[in-house]
């Protein structure tokens, strides 16, 4: 059995290029490095109608994403939608009457939820709630709505 | 009629003596470990036969296999007008399917054979009851180490499979075809989740490395120690391991991305 130094280097860097290798794939590939769940803060909204949105779904203000939905529940007694969401921490003067909406990302997109900020000067504690909602836009129902109201007028 | 039945059963208990072998086997073998952990050099060499010398093969399929995925990849999307997620699409099969599974069958092809055939050898030129002889166990000093060094070595190849692949599918992507880089990165970076994907690749190889090892280092224990014998084992090394990683990798991606 040779012990040789050059095997050691060899197998040093086999090792180490496999580490590097897996680095790369979790701060280059994935979303680690880009959104992380530490510096945040939590606040809920509850709509009439969440549609779509999905866990993970991304929380975005004027364009520009600053964190996630990291819960979708049904409220028993008043038959709403609670979504809380984690918001970067860097982000924290939201005002609080900002309004919150539920776009679609393109026609067929994903959905996500839009923060619109107000005009107040006091700003969003954490767990605090957004009051101002604006549900979700069912395709379906839309369709349904102006179908109906088509067949109205040619009555 | 009754010679047929006959055979069924004496094949079905042959088979069933065989993984009761192999488990008793395992079990020696992850007795062995506290003896490795004492003797690290022993590691080190096999880190070097199994991991180092599977090194070339296995970055330069991942390079290849990125490079086909990319183009592939980029010729079905731009039917759509999607060229920009070609990032999410290379690198999700990358790091959830191929990465783990195409390294590992490539891992029991160049060393599961090449430890079965050295095991068989070994047996078959009495090294090991040589050993038995001197009071050393065998299963301590040869095929732990070897073990050991599967499970260390399969996740860092198959790491490197996937980083290596990303990369040819980004040279094929947006070097030669012209998908946008910043879009190609961001929508990748968007779409593939730590834990989801890349923790859940990891532990898939590892899975498979284990199950490639035990096969490999099973069959060249077990093996007949003939010249016959051993080509035999190292056959059914190569077949085994392909079965159990593909069957495998289907429990477990059923296991892991079931629920989205």
């Amino acid at each position: 059995m040779q012990h040789t130094t050059t095997q050691d280097t060899l197998v040093g860097l086999f090792v180490a290029s496999g580490i590097a290798g897996l680095f790369f794939l979790a701060l280059h590939v994935s979303n680690l490095s880009s959104f992380s769940d530490q510096d945040s803060y939590v606040i809920t909204a509850r709509f009439e109608n969440s549609g779509g949105l999905k866990v993970k779904s991304p929380v975005s203000a004027a364009g520009v994403k600053i964190g996630k939905v990291t819960s979708i529940s049904f409220d028993t007694k008043t038959y709403e939608s609670v979504v809380q969401m984690n918001i970067d921490a860097k982000y924290n003067t939201l005002p609080d009457d900002t309004t919150a909406s539920i776009f679609t990302a393109g026609l067929l997109g994903e959905q996500y939820v839009n923060l619109e900020p107000g005009g107040s000067e006091e700003y969003l504690k954490p767990n605090g709630k957004i009051e101002i909602t604006q549900s979700a836009i069912i395709l379906e129902k839309a369709i349904g709505q102006f179908l109906f109201k088509s067949a109205e007028e040619k009555k | 009629m009754i010679q047929l039945i006959q055979n069924l059963g004496k094949s079905t208990r042959v088979s069933f003596t065989k993984l009761g072998r192999a488990s008793y086997f395992l079990i020696q073998i992850i007795f062995g470990i506290t003896s490795v952990l004492v003797r690290p050099r022993l590691l080190l060499n096999q880190l070097y036969s199994v991991g180092v010398l599977s090194f070339l093969i296995i970055t330069i399929s991942g390079l290849f296999v990125g490079m086909v995925l990319g183009l592939q990849g980029y010729y079905t999307l731009s039917d759509f007008g999607a060229e920009e997620t070609l990032g999410v699409m290379v690198a999700a099969s990358l790091v959830r399917e191929l990465g783990p599974v195409v390294s590992a069958l490539l891992f029991a092809g160049r060393a599961g054979s090449a430890l079965t055939a050295e095991i068989g050898l070994m047996k078959a030129t009495e090294q090991l009851s040589g050993m038995e002889m001197m009071a050393v166990d065998p299963v301590k000093r040869i095929i732990t180490p070897r073990f050991l060094a599967g499970l260390i070595s399969m996740p860092l190849l198959a790491g490197l499979f996937s980083a290596v692949g990303i990369i040819g599918g980004e040279m094929i992507g947006s070097g030669l075809l012209g998908v946008d880089e910043g879009a190609f990165w961001a929508q990748m970076q968007a779409g593939i989740d730590f834990y989801d994907d890349i923790i859940n690749g990891v532990i898939k190889s590892v899975v498979f490395g284990f199950i490639a090892s035990w096969i490999a280092l099973f069959e060249g224990y077990d093996a007949i120690p003939t010249s016959e014998g051993v080509s035999r084992a190292t056959t059914r090394t190569v077949v085994n391991s392909a079965f159990s990683i593909l069957g495998l990798d289907f429990i477990l991606t059923a296991l892991m991305f079931g629920d989205n």
